[in-house]
């Protein structure tokens, strides 16, 4: 690539859009004849550059047909006909238009073909489409363009922005139009407008700025991009100012990734808290529990596509007791038919419900095949909030984190505030002395392993939102759910929780420094040497239950 | 009475297995075995699956046609679970076992790495239709996929091209094993050539199945405020793309921004993606559903009727293909085409008849292969990923690229010859 050095700050490419921009901006108001069928074939078949050379005059000529053009382009709405010299305009209804003349074409003309937009015409169209939505008079069509200009803002569109604040009254749009005429203002010529640009843009908190402060003191040859000293003084400070603000969005992201991970660690590992942590039984089979849960939302979302297509949205909300359900009826079977026979046989329950797992896995694939099954997220858990200029949290991570802090509330408040909970605490506690005092610790067994078996159901219920779902899927999370329980202390859902939070937050600051490859094995290091140190885990269960 | 039942049942076993051994006897005569190596469980299913459908419906095809030397084609189909080494176990089985006369298969370049010495060993034929990272070239394989200069450098020399949005910074970002280090390296030496410093450049790995992308996008996010316009490059394989995508657009990171270019991800991998917000991220192949041509349009057609005929989840109701399942679909056709130019299947003659076999490819040009380096000249497409889940092809080589297997970008290949060396 022998491309100079992009003398401007901003992308270049707006130049060239707003360079006719400001060409035509003295037309503004009074030219409102059509947009002369030149232009728009120049918008159709010309190169990228001519493309964007013929939007900036579209935008600028103001003509009320020119939003609805370059919204169909970039909507992808555009066909040339090339040797019939015809653009042709498809509206949301389907019906075409002849782009130039406005006329009505019916039957359409075959042979037409798309007009192809790339990223570099699609960020130009964005901009031509903000320069024309800037006085528009609806305040969230104003913000939209106000915020699209402001990443694509050009020197040549100063004047134009400054006319917008003139009678902008709306304080966030005004805000945003302020930053981009201090952005704009970085070329001016002047060094006292300068250096006010600099500093009023200390006040921002976003990389797009700390990129166009980064290059006024980047070298060109020997000389500075910025030839005043003062200028720079002040560029770097307000890197600084802006750095601090970014580096605050940057730990907190990185404290909810952390936060994120561990709540989906902590859905896998509840369930296994309940039925290894409390109960003893070394259920291998956990993951695959986990795996049927998700494949219960998998049915459930079919299910409603099928048959309450206006449910769609809420389908993870009907699939969390139909996961719970069915996972929970599989423990129970598991539960009867296998495990009862085999309490104080760790080894032999290990193996037992190993051969389960594997059995579960073949199942799942003979019924639905070996290739992953698509999950849809419906549109209240895709994209995110955004929190600070860099920091978006996605809305998904969000609802999974809520859902385990319910679940986990939910089981604390059944172990400690039901009879049920009582009995299971009792059983496990001192079998004899509960069947002694009347308690059927048959049934309770089953019922409590019921239980941690459906709340492995809900955990593949939320991971489904966020991963994969395959037969395999329980493997994956076996490994973990065993290593937050012990590390948690066996019998302990409080170090259940501690573990699964500390070793998500753990696992991402490592990633953040050494890689995805290396956190995964320097937590496993850690664990190792920590269960060496302390084998009882976190928290260890106090009193006699702990000497048998 | 509980023995003659039992010697009757005995007799009766031995007599029909008899049968069956001499009724698979005969048909091994009239049949040439073709056998299909690709991962129908585990991470990579939600690629490989198809190729392996995309094999079935070629021989479908070629057997109605009269088959290969007036025999029939049988495929034996496995399963290697994505699991690497039984990839080789597999393979060995393949050709020792069931005596295939060719084999098709292999996404990943560790399965490839791992059969290669089984085929070497045993003589035998294996076609891999899969871009990959080049530095090897075995006389016992066929590369129908891209090298590296058929896919990689030209993507990121669209990426600094002024079309491209100038990219200067780079995150190499791949599944942890050697295709993509392979190929970064491959990168970082081109963008070296090109005047890129290494400050400028970062590369991320992440384990086979990788589901949580967060902190490797709050990364590039990261990387890309400091400095001039940056682009990721991906080498992702297998299922991870899917989270990967998801979380790209959740997090809201934009192809006018930060564009994104992938050389694993094409139309398949996307099935299931909300595509919305990921509009104007990029891949690179060389083909495209997207891409019209009469050619193209019955490849389509056929693969769109083949799907509902034999009811396979997903395809009957949306037939997607894409460039893997081209390649493998040449592949098949230019080892019938050799096979009956050569008047038999035996390796070497195959491999001496498959130099300067054409075909016409789906992608609407002659597909020629190279006379000396195993590789097809194929043209370059990239393509620009539309709200559909299809691509909008932004930028084509006006023909087809010769392959050059053995980068001139990393040292030691100097004066390395793209011939496979004679064993």
């Amino acid at each position: 690539m022998a491309m100079t050095r992009a003398a401007r700050p901003l992308p270049a490419l707006f130049a060239d859009v707003l360079l006719c921009l400001a060409l035509c901006l003295g037309m503004l108001g009074t030219a409102h004849a059509a947009i002369p069928k030149e232009l728009i074939l120049q918008l159709a078949t010309g190169d990228s550059d001519e493309k964007i050379a013929a939007m900036g005059q579209i935008a600028s000529s103001g003509d009320p047909a020119a939003l609805p053009l370059l919204q169909a382009m970039a909507d992808g709405r555009l066909q040339v006909l090339e040797e019939k010299q015809q653009v042709l305009l498809y509206n949301d209804a389907g019906e075409v238009t002849d782009a130039v003349t406005g006329a009505k074409l019916d039957p359409v003309p075959e042979g037409a073909e798309d007009i192809t937009v790339n990223n570099r015409l699609r960020s130009a169209l964005d901009g031509a489409m903000a320069a024309l939505q800037l006085t528009a008079a609806d305040t969230a069509v104003r913000l939209d363009a106000a915020r699209n200009i402001k990443s694509s803002a050009t020197p040549e569109m100063l004047p134009l922005i400054e006319k917008a604040l003139q009678s902008e009254k709306d304080a966030a749009i005004r805000r945003l139009l302020l930053t981009t005429q201090a952005s704009l203002q970085l070329s001016s010529d002047n060094v006292s407008t300068r250096l006010a640009a600099v500093k009023a843009l200390a006040a921002s908190g976003d990389s797009e700025t700390k990129q166009l402060l980064l290059a006024l003191l980047e070298k060109e040859g020997d000389t500075f991009k910025e030839p005043e000293a003062a200028v720079r003084a002040e560029a770097q400070k307000s890197i600084d100012d802006i750095d601090a603000r970014l580096q605050m969005g940057e730990y907190a992201g990185m404290a909810f990734t952390g936060i994120s991970l561990g709540s989906i660690l902590l859905l896998a590992a509840l369930g296994l808290a309940i039925t290894y942590g409390l109960m003893g039984v070394i259920n291998m089979a956990h993951g695959e529990l986990i795996m049927i849960g998700a494949y219960a939302t998998y049915l459930t979302q079919n299910l409603v596509r099928a048959y309450a297509p206006g449910l769609f949205e809420i389908y993870p909300l009907l699939a969390v007791p139909v996961s719970f359900m069915v996972a929970a009826l599989v423990g129970v079977a598991m539960e009867r038919l296998v495990i009862r026979h085999l309490y104080g046989r760790p080894l032999e329950t290990l193996l037992a419900t190993w051969g389960i797992s594997l059995m579960l896995i073949q199942l799942v694939r003979s019924l639905f095949g070996a290739q992953n099954v698509p999950l849809e997220n419906p549109a209240w858990l895709s994209g995110g909030v955004q929190v600070m200029s860099n920091l978006i949290l996605p809305y998904n991570r969000i609802a999974i984190i809520v859902f385990a802090g319910l679940v986990v509330a939910g089981m604390a408040l059944i172990l400690t505030r039901t009879r049920l909970g009582l009995f299971v605490r009792a059983v496990t506690q001192n079998r004899n002395m509960a069947s002694c005092v009347g308690v059927a610790t048959p049934r309770v067994d089953t019922v409590a392993f019921g239980l941690g078996s459906g709340i492995a159901g809900l955990a593949g219920c939320a991971l489904s939102q966020v991963g994969n779902v395959g037969p395999d899927l329980g493997q994956s999370y076996i490994i973990d759910s065993f290593m937050v329980v012990v590390l948690g202390g066996v019998g302990q859902l409080i170090g259940t929780v501690y573990a699964a939070l500390g070793l998500g937050i753990i696992n991402k600051l490592f990633e953040a420094q050494a890689g995805a490859v290396l956190a995964k094995i320097a937590v496993l290091v850690i664990i190792i040497v920590f269960i060496q140190k302390r084998p009882q885990g976190l928290f260890a269960v106090r009193g006699r239950f702990v000497e048998q | 009475m509980q023995r003659r039942n039992f010697i009757k049942a005995s007799a009766m076993t031995a007599a029909m297995a008899l049968a069956g051994f001499s009724a698979s006897f005969a048909q091994a005569q009239e049949t040439i075995k073709v056998g299909v190596l690709h991962s129908l469980s585990g991470t990579m299913a939600i690629s490989e699956t198809v190729l392996k459908d995309t094999v079935l419906m070629a021989i479908d095809e070629i057997n109605a046609k009269g088959g290969v030397l007036g025999k029939k084609l049988e495929p034996v189909v496995v399963d290697p679970a994505s699991n690497w080494p039984l990839f080789a176990e597999k393979a060995r089985q393949l050709i020792s076992k069931d005596k295939v006369a060719v084999t098709f298969g292999c996404w990943t370049s560790v399965s490839r790495k791992s059969v290669l010495p089984v085929y070497e060993e045993l003589n035998s034929l294996l076609f891999y239709p899969v871009q990959y990272e080049g530095e090897e070239l075995s006389k016992n394989v066929f590369y129908t996929g891209a090298a590296p200069n058929q896919q990689a450098i030209p993507a990121v020399e669209y990426l600094m091209s002024k079309d491209g949005g100038s990219a200067k910074r780079f995150v190499l970002l791949g599944t942890d094993y050697v295709y993509p280090r392979t190929t970064n390296k491959i990168l970082r030496a081109f963008l070296h050539s090109k005047g890129v410093k290494d400050e400028d450049i970062i590369e991320e790995y992440t384990p086979f199945g990788h589901s949580d992308y967060q902190s490797i996008i709050a990364k590039i996010k990261k990387f890309s405020s400091e400095g001039k316009k940056t682009a990721v490059v991906s080498t992702i394989n297998g299922d991870s793309n899917v989270p990967f995508y998801k979380e790209l657009g959740n997090q809201g990171l934009k192809a006018t921004d930060v564009p994104v270019v992938a050389f694993s991800v094409g139309e398949e991998e996307l099935r299931g993606v909300d595509t919305k917000p990921l509009v104007g991220h990029l891949a690179a192949w060389n083909y495209f559903m997207s891409i019209k041509s009469p050619a193209n349009t019955e490849f389509v057609k056929k693969w769109s009727d083949y799907a509902k005929a034999k009811n396979i989840p997903g395809h009957k109701d949306k037939p997607l293909t894409n460039d893997p399942m081209e390649a493998t679909y040449i592949g098949i056709h230019m080892w019938a085409q050799a096979a009956n130019k050569a008047k038999s299947v035996d390796t070497d003659k195959v491999i001496a008849a498959m130099a300067g076999q054409t075909f016409k490819a789906p992608g609407g040009f002659i597909s020629t292969m190279d006379k000396e380096n195993h590789h097809l000249h194929k043209p370059v497409f990239i393509g620009e990923i539309k709200a559909d889940g299809q691509f909008n092809v932004v930028w084509k080589t006006k023909g087809p690229v010769v392959a050059d297997p053995w980068s001139d970008y990393i040292a030691e290949n100097k004066g390395k010859k793209n011939v496979p060396e004679k064993k």
